[in-house]
């Protein structure tokens, strides 16, 4: 097992209040984890650290490290731009660009310079071919994202992402807004994209979390109460909270 | 009576009562658009757009008003569209609201939208005319103008600016965009509509402004077009205010016939402002 990101003491705080409280935690590379919890336990916003979204919300600061690629991400050697081109982000409700299928393709791509027809073209055959999407809109790339179902946005986003060869995928609830057959879809989608990127997804549901994921950690109030392989975690977990949780005791 | 007829007498009387209200708007107007038509509609020839003004009615056309407002507004589209639609991107995108200049600036932009033009006209007289020499030029009408139109298409452009959803945003950060490239990707197209729509209707109101114009110098007795933005100039409304208040009653029938002409092109620059939203939003929404 390698690690991908390696999270030291973190601890996060909107003005002055804590949101996170030293967290750590090792995220392995080509595995799914897992972060469950209930609502405003935190761990959207530790989603949010990891391409480092929160900068663009005001006034909120944090100390302790988060290691990728041997690096701090908050280090001023990290360009913001480069982190989030290789550390790529799927967020809960769909957001298409209002622009056609092809052209929410190539958005990142065409701005991080590749300009060549041929090369954009076939940036998204292989993206919609790796997000299940190209069989449904192959013969309408023109056509506007917005005329997309929920479960195929969401999946043209995941094809966004893609687009830019991430090296870690990061999903924030990314079946809450789905009905449950483009969500079992998703969650099919996220089993054979493991053996190629590290995914990092944030959910409500246990079951999702049980289905999907090799590791599991369970956030409560701002805490990282446990992290394990999501076998043991849900068949014997240590900490009598996250018994409770998992158990439906509360959450 | 039962509470039920109550309400329901209540129900009907408020139906009836905004329904007068928008009844009598429409009447008024009707009466209006009727009584300028009479009025006007006989005067309207190919000679009253190829004539210069003149002191015989039969001889008097709009030539010089009809191509004066025409250089005047494409001149104030020029300036005003970078310009406001700049600072607006400015204001939502860039500027900090912690920042208490920021907040001034912002709440008196508001303000100024509701300044009224003669006030700018004024203004234009003593910086355009005479501070900086331009004289009473179409520049200097055209400059006064975007003044004046300026604080409406900031505020048409930030409203447009801010309905862009958060999450198209962070869709475009989320994929190693930098900021203006996220303004030039998403921002933009997506309030294109919005600020479209915004800027001709400011600069409708531009095109039917007389007050700041008239305080700039627009003469009303020119017999020519114009060459260069530092020629003398005329426009529509000053024409139109010039022959309703000569003394000979068939010079306001005439005035009659100018206000079509200008009422076409308001009518114009409105009906350019809903195709255009229209086309922008279909393309959107696909």
């Amino acid at each position: 097992m390698s690690v991908k990101i390696n999270v030291k003491n973190l601890d996060f705080y909107y003005g002055d209040f804590k949101a996170l409280n030293d967290i750590n935690i090792e995220i392995e590379e080509k595995k799914v984890t897992a972060f469950i919890g209930p609502s405003g336990c935190g761990k959207s916003t530790f989603i949010r650290t990891m391409n480092r979204m929160n900068d663009l919300i005001d006034g909120t600061k944090h100390t302790g490290e988060i290691i990728y690629d041997g690096q701090d991400i908050y280090s001023p050697k990290v360009d913001v731009v480069e982190l989030r081109k290789k550390v790529g982000m799927v967020f809960q409700k769909p957001n298409p660009f209002p622009k056609s299928i092809y052209e929410n393709v190539v958005f990142g791509p065409k701005r991080h310079g590749i300009k060549k027809k041929s090369e954009l073209d076939k940036i998204v055959e292989t993206s919609l071919k790796d997000a299940a999407l190209w069989e449904e809109v192959k013969d309408r790339l023109d056509s506007s994202a917005w005329s997309l179902s929920g479960g195929q946005q969401q999946r043209l986003c995941i094809a966004r992402a893609l687009a830019m060869k991430p090296d870690v995928l990061l999903m924030d609830e990314p079946t809450s807004a789905l009905d449950p057959v483009a969500t079992s879809k998703i969650e099919e989608l996220i089993e054979e994209l493991k053996d190629k990127y590290t995914i990092v997804i944030v959910t409500h549901s246990m079951q999702q979390a049980g289905r999907i994921s090799d590791n599991t950690a369970f956030f409560l109030m701002g805490n990282l109460v446990e992290y394990g392989e999501t076998s043991r975690i849900f068949s014997s977990p240590e900490d009598k909270r996250t018994e409770d949780y998992i158990t439906g005791r509360f959450g | 009576m039962t509470n039920l007829q109550k309400r329901r007498l209540m129900d009907n009387f408020f139906h009836g009562l905004v329904f007068s209200v928008t009844l009598f708007a429409l009447i008024i107007l009707g009466i209006l658009l009727f009584d300028i038509f009479k009025d006007g509609f006989k005067y309207l020839s190919i000679d009253f757009f190829t004539n210069y003004t003149s002191r015989f009615v039969e001889k008097a056309g709009i030539k010089a008003a009809l191509s004066g407002s025409i250089w005047i507004i494409g001149l104030t589209i020029i300036f005003s569209l970078p310009i406001g639609v700049g600072s607006a991107l400015y204001l939502e995108e860039y500027s900090d609201d912690r920042n208490l200049l920021t907040r001034i600036i912002k709440l008196n932009i508001a303000n100024l939208a509701g300044v009224p033009s003669i006030v700018f006209g004024i203004l234009g007289l003593g910086i355009f005319v005479h501070l900086f020499g331009f004289g009473r030029s179409i520049l200097s009408g055209a400059l006064t103008l975007t003044l004046l139109i300026l604080p409406i298409i900031i505020v048409a452009a930030q409203e447009a600016i801010k309905s862009v959803p958060k999450e198209l945003r962070h869709g475009a950060y989320a994929l190693g965009s930098t900021k203006w490239q996220v303004i030039k990707g998403v921002v933009l197209p997506y309030s294109l509509p919005g600020i479209l729509t915004g800027s001709i209707l400011a600069i409708a109101r531009g095109l039917g402004d007389t007050a700041s114009v008239l305080m700039v110098g627009a003469v009303s007795f020119i017999a020519f077009t114009p060459k260069s933005v530092f020629d003398k100039f005329t426009i529509l409304p000053i024409q139109i205010y010039n022959w309703s208040s000569m003394p000979k009653a068939e010079f306001h029938d005439l005035a009659a016939g100018a206000i079509i002409i200008l009422l076409v092109l308001l009518l114009g620059a409105n009906a350019v402002a809903i195709i255009l939203r229209n086309k922008y939003q279909n393309r959107i929404k696909g």
